[in-house]
């Protein structure tokens, strides 16, 4: 407390400098919670430093990834990891990873992979969340037959297991990474339509969207100015533990031989090629493993720290 | 006398019961059950009751948050309970709402000046710069600083809330305006605040209000006239003083004594109602607060539905619904409790 008076004075003045200033922004208020938060700041790092490597692949990989090394270079199929700072023969071509099956450098194939999961990640969460938000605003907000088509529609497709479905509409499509891509969206979507729309009717009946009402607002201006931002704080949320499930899927896609076809370094399908290795060759499961397991914590780290952030209620 | 701003007449509100799982109605609440009220331009009208009375039900038909089911509103000599579309936006520049919950009632995620500027922008009233210019006008009417425009409402106490809530209702100018609780959520120092703020703009802007209230109290800072309803329907309406001075209707007399008189020395006859509001579903006969009155008498007020009347206390205007106080069988004696 400010018991004497100069100070109450500059207290006051300072007070005022920071109303006249700038206003913070909701968002930017979320965004200074967030870096208090270390879950959020760790899975923040992990993610910048997963985005940074895939966008400067070619920069950090030694080699093409899916270039053959056998007659090229002295190494033998499945070789082990050779660092020449761990003290690995400094004659031998240095393979921090290690050579697959295929005698190709693990690291930069680890690399690459992480160009395919992230893409995988945001792009099937960006659609599976531009649909289910949709969908899910739609029945919420005009209700009646619509909302229960919808929505049965929705329950019907959450009722399959999510991976069995994908499987089978992959199956029907075809193989390959942007088919996959479409099956763990449409899969996603009922998620976001469900939390959506619960936040849509809860919305809906208060008193500020009575009183756009009272203004004269259409159906419209509210749904899209004052009803869709207040519901997008959940799904943003989900949203981020989302593209860590779709990551996850698209793993297993590649392990089943169903998402990145061969050649192309993923994951997943790396984790499948050598699993019979598994006991003679640890490191070419245990890298991409490694891999997917950090960018997924990553992303529920993020994840956790956002639902925190944007809780309107946890003022700053 | 000239014709009221607002007629309302035989005003009923039905809301489905919807029960097993196929949602189907089984029947209706009869929230409002047949109001009429007239006010006047300029006034101030209370309209009191305790919840679930259907007095906030009422206030938001009035200004056409809520379908009417039957009856109807005529606001400067047009009916406007079943206005649509391009008449019923039209409608809304001259009727506003100031809503009860200060926290509910402004959206969280845009900055105050953009929730004041809404009507302007909606009806497409005046450029950008001129909109701006009337929304840094109309917080400094309701006493705030222009700087607040760029907050948001979390940065902001109850009472600003309020506040800002009432310059989003005045900033198009409506004629007439619903306040629906608007300081049952403040602090009571904010309160009186508040209150004199409603009353000087009023005053300034030649404002219609119709002011609802739980509390006498508030009512009677505020109030021109005053109805009380119960269970959906009114069942007094005076000017203020005759209401305070002469209360008529048994109900009226109840929620008065419910007044706290700050003073130990004083020993008043406390009229303390017995039993819980009966439920709208299934209102009781005849007069709906027989069960509850302390005068009812059997064979009368449990038979017949009783009519606003007057009170014939010189004042045309005082109306009470009670056989015993108005009309035919005024001289029964009250039942002994």
């Amino acid at each position: 407390m400010a018991d004497d008076k100069p100070r109450l004075e500059d207290l006051a003045a300072a007070d005022e400098e920071r109303l006249l200033d700038k206003p913070t922004g909701l968002w930017r208020g979320a965004w200074r919670r967030l870096l208090r938060r270390k879950g959020g700041v760790i899975g923040l790092f992990i993610i910048g430093l997963m985005v940074l490597v895939a966008l400067l692949a070619p920069l950090i990989a030694p080699y093409d990834p899916n270039e053959v090394l056998i007659g090229k270079e002295d190494v033998v199929k499945r070789g082990d990891p050779c660092v020449h700072l761990f003290g690995c023969d400094s004659e031998k071509p240095q393979h921090i990873m290690g050579v697959d099956g295929n005698v190709r450098d693990q690291f930069s194939r680890v690399v690459y992979g992480s160009r395919v999961s992230l893409s995988v990640g945001f792009s099937t969460v960006l659609v599976a969340f531009t649909v289910g938000a949709t969908l899910g605003a739609v029945a919420g907000f005009w209700g009646g037959w619509l909302d229960n088509v919808i929505m049965r529609i929705m329950d019907v497709v959450l009722g399959f297991p999510s991976l069995l479905l994908a499987i089978a509409i992959v199956a029907d499509l075809g193989r390959g990474i942007r088919n996959t891509l479409l099956a763990i969206a449409i899969v996603s979507i009922p998620v976001y339509a469900r939390v959506m729309r619960s936040s849509v009717l809860a919305i809906r009946e208060l008193d500020y969207v009575a009183a756009s009402r009272a203004l004269g607002a259409s159906k419209m201006r509210i749904l899209v100015t004052r009803v869709m931002p207040n519901a997008l704080t959940p799904l943003v949320v989900i949203g981020t533990l989302g593209i860590a499930t779709a990551i996850l899927d698209m793993a297993a896609f590649g392990f089943l031989g169903l998402g990145a076809q061969p050649p192309a370094a993923e994951w997943g399908s790396m984790l499948a090629s050598e699993r019979n290795q598994v006991f003679s060759a640890p490191h070419l499961v245990f890298f991409p493993g490694l891999a997917i397991m950090i960018t997924v914590l990553g992303f529920n780290l993020l994840g956790d720290g956002l639902r925190d952030a944007l809780d309107p209620s946890l003022a700053d | 006398m000239t014709a009221p701003l607002l007629q309302i007449t035989d005003l009923v509100k039905d809301f489905p019961v919807k029960s097993g799982i196929l949602q189907r109605a089984t029947g209706h609440v009869r929230a409002v059950a047949g109001v009429s009220l007239d006010v006047n331009k300029g006034e101030t009208v209370g309209l009191v009751g305790e919840s679930g009375c259907g007095k906030s039900t009422l206030g938001r038909m009035l200004v056409r948050l809520i379908e009417p089911s039957e009856g109807s509103i005529r606001f400067e000599d047009e009916d406007i309970a079943h206005l649509k579309g391009p008449e019923l936006k039209a409608m809304r520049l001259r009727m506003q709402m100031i809503f009860q919950d200060p926290y509910s009632s402004l959206d969280p995620r845009s900055p105050v000046g953009n929730s004041v500027a809404e009507g302007l922008k909606i009806h497409g009233i005046g450029d950008s710069d001129e909109r701006h210019e009337r929304v840094m006008e109309m917080l400094d009417v309701v006493g705030l600083e222009s700087y607040h425009a760029h907050r948001f409402p979390h940065e902001f106490s109850g009472g600003q809330r309020q506040r800002i809530g009432i310059a989003r209702a005045l900033i198009m100018r409506p004629k007439f305006v619903v306040a629906d609780e608007p300081v049952s959520a403040l602090d009571v120092s904010v309160q009186a605040q508040v209150l004199n703020l409603l009353k000087d703009l009023q005053k300034d802007l030649d404002l219609t209000l119709l002011f609802i209230a739980h509390n006498l109290a508030v009512v009677e800072h505020i109030s021109d006239r005053v109805a009380v309803m119960y269970l959906g329907r009114i069942v007094e309406v005076t000017d203020r003083d005759s209401l305070y001075a002469n209360p008529t209707h048994p109900y009226t007399q109840a929620l008065l004594s419910s007044i706290p008189i700050p003073d130990p020395t004083v020993n008043r006859n406390r009229i303390v109602l017995q039993g819980d509001v009966p439920s709208p579903l299934d209102p009781p006969s005849g007069c709906r607060f027989h069960p509850r009155c302390p005068i009812a008498v059997e064979g009368v007020c449990d038979v017949e539905e009783p009519e606003l009347l007057e009170v014939g206390d010189g004042k045309e205007t005082h109306v009470a619904a009670c056989h015993l106080r108005t009309g035919a069988h005024r001289h029964l004696d009250p039942a002994p409790r």
